[in-house]
């Protein structure tokens, strides 16, 4: 038998003592569990890739869409994106900063450096909703979709003049009976989108709100961990591990948001 | 704590100096992610001014993303100081589907959009 082959080295072999990676299996599985979730977070950047090279000639352009700034006005494309991304990597340093003060035993690093965790993810929670909630309501101009569904920028604010996603104006008589067939759309749901394709909204809303739910439950575990810093359980246990188990997921919820800012504003 | 936990035996406590060290590293590791953000999204406001060919600034972000993220596993995740074993087991699965599937997808996604663009 195979399994009985006498030229297998039992030093080899592992028994189940000591674990092989010389890490906890705590964090082991942590990372496992980190590695499924990139997978989860992978397929879907990657079939947005697929629809945007589907779609390539008429996928609506990021910076057009995401142009505003709270309390400032004009456009101010990716600005306000780079402030969310500003405030995510921020927060990715208190809590590596916080895990460096359990490794010292140091519990009133841990608390104060954990609780600027919280108030970052906060503060990120709290402007995507902000700018989910720019992005539903649209425009005030809104744009015009057309009897078979496409959507057409207005020109100008006189509303008679219409951009066909192809780059092509239409004016004139030709655009009037466009505007009568048509509705005027303001803002994007799952069905329509006043920038272009409705499946440019779709995948914004279902990447950006899976993401968003991560940084959610990312601040619940941050908290639950906090909580338990302030009782002192873990300086009773002599190690802080959870808190660098918490601080894994919360860098893996920077690292998405790393490469959704990438594929989703930028290019 | 219950005997089967033997999450102590594999915690690692370091001494003040250490400390100092590591601390330095991170705030080095943070400036350098600053800076890049700071790279990408200055190129993506000004690219089209400057005359830049889209390919070139396509793929610089995608090349900075790919060392950003880099530096958060490495650093802040500390996953370049486990054993070698370890990052196998966690790096090579993901990165070879995930290529696979991005060479398969856009591969077919190219192929759709002009199948539909000569009919």
């Amino acid at each position: 038998m195979a399994g009985h082959s006498p030229s297998v080295d039992s030093k080899k072999l592992w028994g189940g003592g000591s674990s092989p990676f010389n890490v906890s299996y705590g964090k082991i599985m942590m990372w496992f569990f980190l590695v499924s979730d990139a997978f989860s977070f992978s397929g879907l950047l990657i079939s947005y890739g697929f629809m945007r090279h589907r779609f390539e000639d008429i996928w609506p352009v990021a910076e057009d869409v995401f142009t505003h700034f709270p309390f400032l006005h004009g456009d101010h494309p990716l600005l306000y994106v780079a402030l969310m991304t500003f405030i995510l990597i921020m927060s990715s340093v208190t809590m590596v900063l916080a895990v460096e003060a359990g490794h010292r035993m140091d519990r009133s690093g841990v608390i104060k450096w954990m609780a600027w965790t919280i108030v970052g993810g906060l503060i990120f929670v709290g402007s995507q909703a902000w700018e989910w909630y720019h992005f539903i309501h649209g425009t005030e101009l809104g744009a015009l979709q057309l009897a078979d569904g496409t959507i057409t920028q207005w020109v100008s604010d006189a509303k008679d003049t219409l951009l066909l996603p192809n780059g092509i104006e239409v004016a004139g008589a030709e655009a009037a009976t466009m505007i009568k067939e048509g509705t005027e759309v303001y803002g994007a749901n799952l069905t329509v989108n006043e920038y272009g394709l409705p499946t440019f909204g779709d995948f914004f809303f279902f990447i950006t709100g899976f993401h968003g739910t991560h940084v959610f439950s990312g601040v619940v575990l941050n908290f639950i961990i906090f909580v338990n810093v302030l009782k002192g359980t873990y300086e009773k246990r002599g190690h802080y591990e959870m808190v660098e188990k918490v601080g894994l997921y919360w860098h893996f919820v920077d690292l998405v948001w790393v490469f959704v800012f990438t594929f989703f504003y930028l290019v | 704590m219950s005997d089967f936990d033997r999450t102590a035996e594999y915690v690692s406590h370091h001494s003040e100096e250490e400390g100092k060290a590591m601390r330095k590293t991170i705030w080095v590791i943070f400036w350098v992610l600053l800076g890049i953000t700071t790279v990408e999204v200055s190129l993506g406001l000004v690219w089209k001014d400057l005359g830049l060919a889209w390919a070139f600034v396509k793929w610089t972000f995608i090349i900075l993303t790919l060392v950003k993220a880099y530096y958060i596993v490495a650093y802040y995740m500390h996953l370049k100081h486990e054993y070698k074993n370890f990052i196998y087991a966690v790096a090579l699965p993901y990165i070879v589907l995930v290529l696979y599937l991005i060479v398969m997808m856009l591969t077919e996604a190219i192929y759709v959009h002009d199948i539909h663009d000569i009919m």
